[in-house]
């Protein structure tokens, strides 16, 4: 499966550890929560970075006191009709300031995209090749945004009141 | 009217653009249909027994004259020159090609129409008072909230694929003709002691397979936190809501299970971190979609005008004018139903010609603005009194001046076995049957206003649940059966319909209506108790007696 990171596609250089896999001396890896929670000591004393696997169904409070000690969350897609990542990217960035990478992972199609970008995620696994080379373009569709999100983007609605104000000054 | 300004129109293109992609990924296989059901869903497009069909959204009920002329050209060009008006405010086409659909679209969004989130797990459609506006006594107009919620839900990054589909209503009087109690979120809009607008707000209505009406969340929400407030309602429900059982997926599930004080107690939790961002809104913005509406140059009219006065001495006139013409808020003016069910024909259909002629007559005689009401009709908000004749004369041409509105032929139906590839059983034919019975305007206006409502399976799309008579129709050994309800209604009192009894045969429905409107006319107080009020007082049992007792 393609990555795409900063709106490229780039080598991962996480290695996915199961909740069994013997922990490797060193590298960057990926863990599953549940596994994560229970050893997070040991993960984040080892050289090498450490990203954890968050379900859709598990409450994202439970990974907060660790987030300024982990590189990258990886939240699930399982099909692309189940949009609750959506909530807990959103919760990550806009609530508790995450910074680090945010990863979507699961069933993601270029039709998601747009969404995912606003929500907050940087990076992903992009289930299609085809897709994974279209992210740019695809990324780049919409140039109007409703709602503000943590993005920043600015939104239509506050776009009309900066012309409102600009034509007021000129005229 | 609203108007869209670049910043919309280039949203609406690019929308297009990406469903013309989609559609072409789709055509070459590049998509599978599993992966593009979702997306086309979001675009309005349905698959259905013949054919694709294709819901176009009509936000808060509301279209200029080059819009509805948009969408006879798009029946013209692309179907079989009808379109379906329908219980959410919606247009739908029956007969659509695929391949052309990208094309449809554009020619709509030329004239600021979309497709956007009519369909799917998102939010839907906003749907409002089709008087909004031009209602006397109204709070304030509903459509500039309906507007701004309409906003705020467009390509909503974090609620587009929610756990089951989501509709927001509103309403600003307090005679309540957007149904805000059978929504998802149904808002009324009031204003508060010192006189500041806000809403309140209900949550966790619907129908379908099992109906709910909705509870009330908060008894004041400020207009400026309205956005918030429900953001927060969306995050719990996308958090919480069940995606393990399609039929248990929609927020009326979960607030039933929550309860509804724990549900609020995780919105408000929610809403307290929210509130106070930029989700807030500033009274600046609200001027600003309120500045984009635009209201009619109204003269000032005398309340009787002579021409109203001499047709009069028309008993046709007459009696169409009582049935279809209501109060408008500014004197000399009238709002004018104009009922899409003659008699015999599909409720809600309308052919491209009709709805051409319909936008030269909104032209001519209603500032060039129509309305599409949830009672699958349609209405000119801004006729002079003194055009009521010529108007009526107009209709009566067109085949649109059946004065029905309200009585027990304004049929709200599902399209039911003839389209939807769902159903279990005929909607349309019942309806039909049903308005050759009670043709006879004389019959039907001394049952008074009664509403009969159908569908074709238990999705409830003809919200029968809500009908003062509800007609369900379901399978039984491989036969189409029917259950009837009564009782139902869906304003500011709404309720649900009692079952009468037994389902009973497709050939026996008609009859069986017939007996239940003999009980009415049989058991009212006077002639002026409605039926619902009959049925209120006495429960199902005498109409239920009357019914069965031959059977
Ligand atoms: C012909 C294609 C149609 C299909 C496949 C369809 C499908 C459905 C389904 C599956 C539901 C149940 C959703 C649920 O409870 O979770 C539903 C509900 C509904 N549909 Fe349709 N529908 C169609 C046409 C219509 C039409 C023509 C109307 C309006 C006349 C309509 C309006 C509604 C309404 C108002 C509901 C009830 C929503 C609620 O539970 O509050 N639909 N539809
Ligand atoms: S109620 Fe059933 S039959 Fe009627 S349109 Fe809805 S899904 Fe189809």
């Amino acid at each position: 499966m393609p990555l795409v990171n900063g709106g490229k596609i780039a080598d991962d250089s996480f290695v996915k550890l199961a909740v069994d896999t013997p922990l490797p001396e060193s590298g960057d890896v990926l863990v599953p929560a549940e596994r994560f929670i229970a050893e997070a000591d040991a993960l984040l004393k080892r050289t090498g970075k450490v990203g954890v696997i968050w379900p859709n169904n598990r409450d994202i409070d439970e990974l907060v006191p660790y987030l300024g000690r982990i590189a990258a969350v990886a939240l699930v897609f399982p099909t692309f009709r189940d949009g609750r990542a959506y909530s807990q990217a959103r919760l990550l960035r806009e609530r508790y300031n995450y910074r680090g990478e945010l990863r979507a992972t699961g069933q993601i199609l270029r039709d998601q995209f747009v969404f995912m970008l606003r929500a907050g995620f940087d990076s992903f696994e992009v289930k299609k090749q085809a897709d994974a080379e279209a992210f740019m373009q695809t990324a780049k569709r919409y140039s109007v945004f409703y709602q503000p999100t943590g993005d920043g983007r600015i939104t239509a609605l506050h776009r009309r009141m900066q012309l409102r104000h600009s034509e007021g000054v000129g005229t | 009217m609203y108007a869209y300004d670049e910043i919309d129109r280039t949203l609406v293109n690019e929308r297009v653009s990406e469903f013309r992609d989609q559609v072409k990924r789709r055509l070459s296989g590049e998509l599978t249909e599993d992966e593009f059901k979702i997306l086309r869903l979001q675009n309005g497009v349905y698959l259905q027994l013949h054919a694709y069909m294709f819901r176009v959204a009509i936000p808060y009920g509301t279209l200029a004259t080059n819009q509805l002329r948009a969408l006879a050209h798009v029946a013209r060009k692309y179907d079989r020159s009808y379109g379906h008006f329908t219980t959410r405010q919606n247009i739908q086409f029956n007969w659509i090609k695929l391949a052309e659909l990208p094309d449809a679209l554009e020619d709509l969004a030329r004239v600021g129409i979309h497709a956007m989130q009519t369909s799917g797990n998102n939010m839907r459609n906003v749907t409002s008072d089709q008087w909004a506006g031009v209602a006397p006594g109204e709070i304030e107009d509903p459509r500039i909230w309906s507007e701004l919620i309409r906003q705020h839900t467009t390509l909503h990054p974090e609620f587009s694929f929610l756990p089951r589909k989501f509709k927001i209503a509103i309403t600003a009087s307090d005679h309540d003709r957007a149904a805000i109690k059978i929504h998802d979120i149904g808002l009324k809009l009031i204003k508060n002691e010192k006189g500041e607008t806000g809403f309140e707000v209900l949550v966790g209505g619907g129908l379908g397979r099992t109906p709910f009406i909705g509870k009330t969340i908060k008894h004041f929400v400020h207009g400026r936190d309205i956005l918030s407030y429900i953001e927060a309602i969306l995050r719990v429900y996308n958090q919480y809501g069940r995606r393990d059982n399609i039929y248990k997926a929609r927020i009326k599930i979960l607030v039933h299970e929550l309860g509804i004080e724990k549900f609020s107690r995780e919105v408000e939790e929610e809403w307290q971190h929210i509130r106070n961002s930029s989700l807030q809104i500033d009274d600046e913005v609200i001027e600003d979609i309120r500045s984009r509406f635009t209201y009619p140059a109204y003269e000032k009219l005398p309340h009787m005008p002579d021409e109203l006065r001499q047709a009069a001495a028309d008993a046709d006139f007459e009696v169409w004018r009582k049935n279809s013409v209501a109060p408008h808020k500014v004197q000399g003016y009238s709002i004018v139903t104009i009922s899409l069910k003659p008699i015999g024909a599909p409720p809600g259909d309308a052919t491209a010609d009709q709805m051409d002629a319909l936008a030269d007559l909104a032209d001519k005689y209603s500032f060039g603005e129509i309305r599409v009401g949830h009672e699958q009709n349609l209405a000119l908000p801004h006729v002079a009194k003194r055009d009521l004749p010529a108007l009526w004369k107009a209709l009566d041409k067109l085949g649109l001046a059946t004065p029905n509105v309200n009585l027990i032929t304004d049929i709200i139906a599902c399209p039911g076995l003839d389209y939807c590839s769902l159903a279990n059983a005929r909607s349309i034919p019942i309806a039909q049957e049903l308005t050759r019975r009670f043709a006879n305007h004389e019959l039907a206006n001394l049952i008074g206003r009664l509403h009969i409502n159908i569908s074709g399976c238990i999705n409830a799309c003809g919200h029968h649940h809500v009908g003062h008579i509800g007609i369900l129709g379901v399978e039984k050994n491989g036969e189409e059966v029917y259950q009837i309800t009564i009782g139902g209604r869906a304003d500011e009192g709404a309720a649900l319909g009692n079952l009468i009894g037994p389902g009973v045969k497709f050939d026996e429905v008609a009859d069986v209506i017939e007996d239940v409107v003999e009980a009415y006319l049989a058991l009212r107080e006077r002639p002026e108790e409605l039926f619902i009020d009959t049925v209120k007082r006495l429960g199902v049992e005498p109409f239920k007696e009357r019914v069965y007792a031959t059977r």
